[in-house]
């Protein structure tokens, strides 16, 4: 297991102090009162500590103002599914503020803004509610003793005998309260909680809840309906310039032969053609063309004459990929194993049928509607950077080295993302605004062109999986080869925490390409190998999309399930309830992805609904995103298909076990963007590699699902006290193999490729 | 030097002419609610009314929009409170909010023409927007309320006014 899971216990990655063994100041400041967490309150008194912030720093979660605003500091990227808000949440059930006192701001890449169980700033795998949850929940809690304990100063009555309500804490004795503004104004409070007397505190249990479980209003929403929610693209700094990139066709490899601007020079306000020097190798063979203005950079790019040697990748096709990932299955020492349960081997030999199957999926491009950008500003010796970012440590340390200067020199400003889907975990936007700053000594924005940023795209790798699967006599599968052949997106970011050793520690292997196949099904002989397809590494550099490795391992896993039941002559719903028994280490999520499935199922009306001919029902259920992380979801699928070939997803049907649900309509909203990323995955998203190149670059090769391909969508979701899980990428992996099994049940045709296309459906009809 | 009517004010700019509308209301202007997506007139993202139509500013030549009234997210109502931005708080619909401004531009443009549009009127309206977040299903919810609102607000003037 990789060492980032050991953290939802509570372990730190990096240097940083764990948040178990730090302690929580509260303190009276100029601008009001500010809560926090610090490594250590022993070297300076309080008073001097928040006198002194600069010295004693504590990382500021939140702080009331005089006014009685409550701003909390969220380090994390708020890219649609309104995590800012939602800490917000936490924090207010507990402080016992009105939640039209609460406001949000979001945080460096100063380091103490860390996530206290990554020890990073890094927003992704859906983690951010569940390892943020108790932290931010006991921050607020803390809050309101030492406003509570002022309140009794001043007011003169027990503590013990005061109420806090929407921002007042009342005495009912004597009809008296104070609101928090008046508390903050009024008295200078300083009080420490240890580790000890943190985890101490008694938080609510879910009955006493007020706050969590209702669906408060986004607190991003207002600002994002009238056009003054600023994204990255929309800083603006004195004297600012504009570059637009001039780009190689081979996605990685390239470099630059030769920089002709005599034409460029003609254009009005061309300051300088600057060709990046990039030590940190995020970006190869780009060329940036800075202006005055965006539209003369973008003349000067068109006027500029670039030559290129296409490099090592320049013959690289999706074909080639496919090839070499085919080969590279076939071969006995490839890869390292995420799993080896039993023995597979004699599990496949003795069994009464076996099942082989392969399903591959294509690459994905991100294209969030906000294209890369990053503004640049070199103020003495500190770089300002403006953009969006998902992993402020990785890309700010980026952003250092196209600068050449120390990390620490680099403050990276967040702003709220116009879409993330992990494409915004990737740092190369830093490296042409730094560096183009740098050439021409002014603050620089560079903005990515649509067709920049689709064809420079960390992409979703192309993928190949060969499954074998054993059943015994009675259809039971006892048997499972999974070979699971990808890029390793994670391994590229060359940060051993987020590495796995292999089950038998011959080496370290990129989990976050095999997530999902460690499924909750017991199995009894159950093999996983992870094999790195070096050619797609080096060529196409892939990324984290939306749901990372479940996107495709669970579109094999429940193919093959699928597949596996029909071979045995049985419906595959019974067949997967079966084998989620939770024996052994499947006790618990099991049973919660049975219950799910069973909830879709009964939702939808599977097997009892009569269907037209053309029609049919498939399922599938989902443990994404890790096992450590899941949240536990199911889909059933109708799906209607004509003699052409041609699908149309009449409805989906999606439960999803999120254990608590902070913000229900909120959940709500990521489940159906999830469900719709499925299906826009499922039937209509498709990328290409051709001499090296995506040959993808805007809407009309690359097409997202629009409003007119919606389907009818069904969302429930199950909240059953467990502790929150995240729900911003489950979802996504789900729907597609439930489409697939829906094909198959109503036409008999099985298709294994990912998009699912009219042609691939009508050539297995026939087959 | 162009001369445009932007949300009822005169600015001037110095763009050429084949300038496209987007860059000069969001770079130069720094009116940044209109958003950049594409610039192939494929998302919407960009979209302005130009003398009450909407159409995408990426594919607008600033030539082309001299003299004639403009209308930007900064200025489809005065305080934020249009129905349809009103009906796109009720519904919750952002989550990125990037693509917001055009498809509210967008569906304000049919709601001025049909008070009453059917479902499928709204879809073939809006298909031209992409959401990467996929929100569609509320952005049709919400354009239905805001028509329904501005149809109860309307009626209830009929009757003042009667």
């Amino acid at each position: 297991m990789n060492k980032h899971l050991n953290n939802v216990q509570g372990e730190a990655v990096g240097p940083a102090v764990p948040l178990s063994r730090r302690h929580f100041l509260i303190g009276t400041a100029a601008t009001g009162l500010v809560l926090g967490y610090a490594a250590s309150s022993d070297l300076l008194g309080l008073d001097q500590a928040v006198a002194a912030p600069a010295k004693f720093d504590p990382s500021v979660w939140y702080s009331i103002g005089e006014d009685g605003l409550v701003t909390v500091t969220v380090g994390k990227a708020d890219m649609g599914q309104h995590i800012a808000s939602t800490m917000a949440q936490m924090v207010a059930e507990e402080l016992g503020s009105k939640w039209s006192d609460m406001r949000i701001a979001l945080a460096t890449n100063d380091p103490k803004f860390n996530d206290p169980m990554l020890g990073a700033q890094i927003t992704g795998g859906s983690w951010s509610t569940m390892m943020n949850f108790d932290a931010m929940c006991r921050a607020g809690a803390a809050g309101r003793i030492a406003l509570i304990d002022s309140a009794a100063a001043m007011m003169n009555v027990p503590a013990s005998e005061l109420t806090v309500r929407d921002s007042v804490i009342t005495h009912a004795k004597s009809k008296t309260s104070k609101t928090f503004a008046e508390i903050v104004k009024g008295g200078k409070i300083t009080k420490t909680f240890t580790p000890d007397e943190l985890k101490a505190i008694k938080l609510k249990t879910p009955d006493q809840y007020t706050m969590i479980g209702v669906s408060v209003p986004q607190l991003d929403i207002p600002f994002k309906v009238n056009g003054t929610a600023k994204y990255g693209i929309d800083t603006f700094l004195p004297g600012m310039v504009y570059g637009k990139l001039v780009l190689p066709p081979v996605r990685y490899g390239a470099t630059v032969k030769s920089v002709d601007d005599s034409a460029a020079k003609k254009v009005p306000g061309f300051i300088k053609a600057v060709t990046l020097d990039d030590k940190t190798m995020t970006t190869t063979g780009w060329v940036v063309a800075v202006a005055d203005t965006y539209q003369h950079a973008r003349q000067a790019a068109e006027a500029l004459k670039v030559t290129w040697d296409h490099g090592p990748n320049a013959k690289v096709s999706s074909e080639s990929l496919l090839d070499e990932a085919k080969r590279l299955q076939k071969l006995d020492d490839s890869g390292l194993f995420f799993v080896k349960t039993g023995d597979t081997a004699s599990g496949l030999a003795s069994a009464a049928k076996v099942l082989e199957a392969e399903y591959t999926t294509n690459i994905n491009i991100h294209v969030p509607m906000e294209p890369m950008n990053a503004t640049a500003h070199l103020d003495g010796d500190i770089w300002h950077i403006y953009s969006g970012n998902q992993f402020p440590t990785r890309s700010g340390a980026i952003a250092a080295g196209a600068a050449g200067v120390d990390p620490k020199l680099v403050v990276l400003h967040q702003t709220w993302l116009g879409g993330g889907f992990g494409r915004r975990l990737d740092g190369d936007m830093m490296v042409p605004a730094v560096q183009a700053a740098k050439a021409v000594g002014k603050p620089v924005k560079v903005i990515y062109s649509r067709e920049d940023d689709a064809t420079m795209d960390f992409s979703r790798p192309l993928t190949y999986q060969k499954m074998k699967g054993g059943l015994d006599q009675n259809g039971k599968l006892v048997a499972l080869n999974h070979d699971v052949v990808s890029a390793w997106p994670t391994a590229r970011w060359g940060i051993p925490e987020f590495l796995s050793p292999s089950v038998d520690k011959k080496g370290a292997l990129d989990a976050f390409t095999v997530n999902g196949s460690d499924f909750f099904y017991s199995v009894p002989n159950h093999n996983v190998r992870a094999i790195l397809n070096e050619m797609a590494q080096k060529a196409t550099p892939s990324g984290q999309l939306r749901s990372v490795a479940p996107g495709w391992t669970f579109w094999a896993v429940e193919s093959m399930v699928d597949e596996l039941a029909h071979a045995a002559g049985k419906d595959p719903a019974p067949l997967s309830i079966a084998m989620l028994d939770g024996a052994g280490d499947n006790d618990g999520g099991a049973q919660r992805l049975r219950n799910t499935l069973l909830a879709a199922m009964g939702l939808a009306g599977y097997g009892s609904l009569k269907l037209a001919k053309g029609e049919g029902m498939g399922v599938a259920c989902v443990s994404s995103q890790e096992r450590k992380t899941a949240s536990w979801t199911a889909c059933v699928a109708h799906v209607a298909v004509a003699p052409s070939g041609e699908v149309k997803v009449k409805k989906l049907t999606v439960a999803t076990d999120v254990g608590t649900a902070v913000n229900p309509d909120g959940i709500r909203a990521q489940v159906e963007g999830g469900a719709m990323w499925g299906l826009s995955l499922a039937l209509y998203e498709k990328a290409t590699m051709k001499d090296g190149g995506i040959e993808q670059s805007n809407f009309d090769t690359y097409t997202p699902l629009r409003m007119s391909q919606m389907p009818e969508v069904a969302v429930n979701i199950i909240a059953n006290g467990e502790p929150a899980t995240g729900v911003g990428e489950p979802t996504v992996t789900v729907v597609a193999p439930a489409i697939a099994n829906a094909i198959f049940n109503a036409v008999g045709a099985r298709v294994r490729a990912l998009p699912i296309t009219a042609e691939a459906v009508k050539a297995a009809m026939k087959a | 030097m162009a001369n445009l009517i932007i949300n009822g004010r005169n600015m001037s700019v110095d763009a050429a002419d084949d300038t496209p509308l987007l860059w000069v209301i969001r770079e130069q202007l720094q009116m940044t609610g209109t958003k950049f997506g594409c610039g192939a007139g494929l998302c919407g993202a960009c979209t302005v009314h130009v003398n009450g139509e909407a159409v995408r500013s990426c594919q607008t030549a600033v030539s082309e929009a001299v003299g004639k009234q403009i209308t930007t997210i900064e200025g489809l109502s005065e305080k934020g409170d249009h129905p349809l931005q009103k009906a796109w708080i009720a519904e919750q619909v952002p989550q990125c909010g990037y693509c917001q401004s055009g498809q509210i531009m967008q569906a304000a443009s049919l709601l001025s023409k049909n008070s009453s549009p059917t479902k499928e009127e709204v879809v073939a309206h809006m298909d031209g927007n992409l959401c990467r977040c996929m929100t569609y299903a509320r952005i049709q919810r919400a354009v239905l309320r805001a028509a329904a609102e501005m149809r109860t607000a309307s009626t209830g003037n009929d009757r003042r006014n009667t």
